[in-house]
């Protein structure tokens, strides 16, 4: 077991030095809070005080002994997840780089099966090592027989031999995990398995399937390919941070907290960990919203009722009362850029502001590249807002000559067809880089803008240093709204929905 | 630190079995968690995974009274922790006044006196603390009280303990097991997070939701049990207003079982989705998708 990196020492905390595994806490938490997990010293501490009694061989009851402690909101489990794993690879049986473990022997017998499947000649498969033989039409052929059977010690060791296969690592090389994930994920074609799999369902049924036999079908060898993508990607982890120490690593593949996903940036599986988010965040909102109107305001002094109330203390008055607070519900228009880069900002901010419309008297939505539409009419009576959003982006005409934001057209557009539904209760949202392609800017129209509504805001999804470099003219919009707001992540956009009213 | 109430991990999850609850590793590695460090757990999750049935369970298999606080908008203290019984004070000062009439040295006794134990009325936080048998503490859907009301929960928390002005601290016998439950609604106050211990109960995976079926419908057999358990799961899958909850789950078995189903064809999805579903958009999105064959997952994917 020759191990060059510094976990090793973990040894040391096995025969039972406690300040050890203190220490390798420690930098476990220290990790945390650089990945942005809020971590507060008591929580600290009862994570010490709960390592004592969950043992760590028990790797899964130890992670979730810390994860209680430490994780106080669901949605970052998954940027602890990471660190652990960085932090606790080498614990657990199955994780040792041993040969000798049970997992070769799951291998193994993955093996003896798929020769008596053949009858082959079963030569090269010895022992561990022999492994590295393996050519890609057997492992394709594990990888078959795996997720049929769904066995998650053979998808293990699948995942094992299809990483030391294909992904091409090669030591102290600094390249991320992503590019070896993409690389064996390329060589194994999981697409093409999943096919394959639904081919082999359908011919082992002694009926053809019926439409729902075969999502389900589907629905469970997605969830075991799913799985097997972790293990791949756990395999991966483990071999970087074998190659290149637990420091270097767990900076390198830190996650993101899901509120802190740049729009501008989010891969794709950033992206739909923020639909995930958006729901629940929406709801909080609403409520929040909602409470605020209710509390913390009074109307006026209602008369007639005081002096009723005051018959009964004798005709003193000695309990005001004051009328129902009915403060005005603002309009909001929204006008979104919806061109290509800041396209998903404009879709999370709409779906946003469509979530808590109850809060608002009336919503419109106006989106636009070079021309502009409104798409007001893609969300009315739709339950669905994610797919009214999603229509949006399909159905709205806002190409006028080019198809390249022309702020300064679409504005004059936006001003003359729909200015005059814009009143002293309307509050316009305007969404967008301003980035204009050096295009006349026509900010005249967002002062008469602001001379008629209530309010006028507008969201740059960019970073602040970004504006007015290149063809951004955000300053010169800037100075006619009554704030701009840097929005590049859900946490600032709902600070902004927060204050908006 | 002397007697614990559970041995291990495996022997709570064990004993959570004998009294029907299916935990996993997560939920029965907290419990035990809680019980050795003697902290509240603060259970979150969507509705209708069981949140509040843990709690229960626990009290069950503990043999413990269970005391529930049900939260809600505009709970105060004199609901939540404890509150005088002015009448009755009322009556002690109106006899004293009719024996003798009453002098300065007097004053001091009645008042000494009618801030006593015998005119305290305990409300379930101070029940719990106060109790002599073993008591597990409810405090359901903590997310519905405001922010500031929060506020009373912290001290009894963090040091079970709970003060009265007129009467000092009053410290708890033995401490309680405490669960409280938030349907994420609000983020609720850091404080109090940091007081607890967190647990997320998430929708239970395929095989746990079989166990369920299992155990909770009797006379259902391995295989429905097993088709009810995959259907529910791609229908959660689903992006829908509301997924179906294990109590929706557990419904839906049972129906089939009365209506005499052996085996779920689309013909019976479609007429008994209801129980599963109560948004008609929900619906209708879950009957294309489960029944359109060449469901193109790839286009959802994309999109």
């Amino acid at each position: 077991m020759a191990e060059p990196a510094p976990p090793t020492d973990l040894n040391e905390a096995e025969l039972g030095a406690g300040h050890a595994i203190n220490e390798l806490l420690a930098g476990f938490m220290q990790e945390l809070r650089a990945a942005g997990l809020p971590v507060s010293l008591t929580e600290n501490l009862d994570a010490m005080e709960a390592v004592k009694h969950i043992p760590m061989e028990d790797r899964e009851a130890f992670k979730y002994a810390l994860a209680a402690t430490l994780v106080k909101n669901n949605s970052h489990w998954r940027a602890f997840e990471t660190v652990f794993e960085v932090y606790f690879s080498y614990r657990g049986p199955e994780y040792e780089l041993d040969p000798d473990s049970d997992l070769s022997e799951a291998l193994e017998e993955l093996m003896d099966q798929l020769q008596g499947d053949q009858g082959e000649d079963g030569q090269q498969a010895g022992g561990g090592g022999a492994m590295d033989a393996m050519t890609p039409e057997e492992i394709a052929k594990m990888l078959m027989k795996a997720l049929q059977q769904g066995d998650q010690g053979m998808m293990r060791a699948v995942a094992r031999q299809s990483v030391k296969r294909f992904a091409g690592m090669e030591p102290g090389r600094p390249v991320g995990g992503t590019y070896y994930l993409y690389r064996t994920l390329r060589h194994l074609d999981l697409d093409g398995v999943l096919d394959q799999l639904m081919d082999q369902a359908r011919q082992e049924s002694p009926d053809p399937l019926t439409g729902l036999e075969e999502r389900l079908e589907r629905d469970e060898y997605e969830t075991r390919i799913e799985k097997l993508k972790q293990e791949i990607e756990s395999e991966i982890r483990r071999r970087l941070v074998a190659d290149r120490g637990v420091e270097a690593m767990a900076r390198t593949l830190r996650k993101p907290l899901p509120e802190d996903i740049d729009f501008m940036h989010a891969s794709r599986e950033e992206m739909v960990q923020l639909r995930k988010a958006i729901y629940p965040l929406t709801r909080k909102l609403a409520v929040r919203l909602a409470r605020k109107r209710r509390h913390g305001r009074k109307g006026p002094l209602d008369f007639r009722s005081t002096i009723r109330h005051s018959l009964s203390y004798g005709g003193v008055p000695a309990e005001p009362k004051f009328r129902y607070p009915r403060p005005a519900k603002p309009e909001i228009f929204v006008v979104a850029d919806i061109s290509g880069s800041v396209a998903s900002f404009a879709r999370f901010t709409l779906h946003l502001v469509y979530a808590i419309q109850g809060q608002f008297s009336k919503v419109r939505a106006f989106v636009f590249i070079d021309g502009v539409d409104e798409v007001t009419r893609l969300f009315e009576g739709v339950e669905d807002i994610a797919e009214a959003v999603h229509r949006v982006n399909t159905e709205a005409d806002v190409v006028w000559v080019d198809g390249h934001s022309d702020y300064g057209h679409a504005f004059e557009v936006f001003w003359s067809t729909y200015g005059k539904d814009v009143g002293p209760k309307t509050t316009v949202l305007l969404l967008g880089d301003a980035r204009n392609n050096y295009h006349a800017s026509q900010s005249w129209v967002v002062k008469e803008m602001q001379h008629r509504a209530r309010h006028v805001y507008w969201l740059n999804p960019e970073p602040k240093s970004y504006w007015d470099t290149g063809d951004s003219i955000m300053g010169e919009y800037a100075g006619y709204t009554d704030g701009v707001f840097e929005c590049r992540n859900l946490r600032q956009l709902e600070r902004f929905v927060d204050i908006l009213e | 630190m002397a007697d614990y109430r559970f041995e291990s991990v495996p022997a709570v999850r064990e004993s959570l079995a004998k009294v029907d609850y299916l935990s996993d590793e997560g939920i029965a590695g907290i419990v035990y968690l809680a019980d050795r460090l003697g902290k509240p757990i603060l259970v979150e999750g969507p509705a209708g995974t069981g949140k509040t049935q843990l709690a229960k369970s626990v009290a069950e298999m503990a043999g413990a009274r269970l005391i529930r606080l049900q939260c809600y908008e505009g709970l105060d203290e004199s609901k939540a922790l404890y509150e005088w019984n002015y009448k009755k004070q009322l009556l002690r000062i109106q006899a004293a006044g009719k024996g003798e009439d009453g002098g300065s040295d007097d004053w001091d006794e009645l008042s000494g006196d009618i801030f006593s134990d015998e005119f305290l009325l305990t409300r379930p936080l101070l029940e719990a603390i106060t109790a002599e048998d073993p008591v597990v503490l409810l405090i359901d859907e903590v997310d519905r009280v405001e922010v500031e009301t929060e506020a009373l929960l912290l001290e009894i928390l963090s040091d079970y303990t709970v003060s009265i002005p007129e009467l000092g601290t009053i410290e708890a016998k033995q401490i309680p097991m405490v669960f409280l439950t938030s349907n994420n609604t609000r983020e609720l106050s850091e404080a109090l997070k940091r007081r607890c211990l967190y647990l997320h109960v998430d929708y239970p995976d395929l095989e746990r939701e079989k166990e369920i079926v299992l155990t909770k419908v009797p006379d259902i057999t391995e295989s429905l049990a097993d088709q009810v358990a995959r259907i529910v799961r791609s229908i959660r899958n689903l992006e829908l207003k509301k997924s179906p909850s294990v109590s929706e789950t557990l419904d839906w078995a049972r129906t089939l079982i009365l209506l005499g189903v052996q085996q779920v064809d689309a013909e019976t999805a479609r007429n008994t989705i209801g129980i599963l579903l109560k948004y008609q958009s929900d619906i209708t999105k879950a009957l294309r998708e489960l029944e359109d064959a060449k469901s193109d997952m790839h286009a959802d994917a994309n999109a």
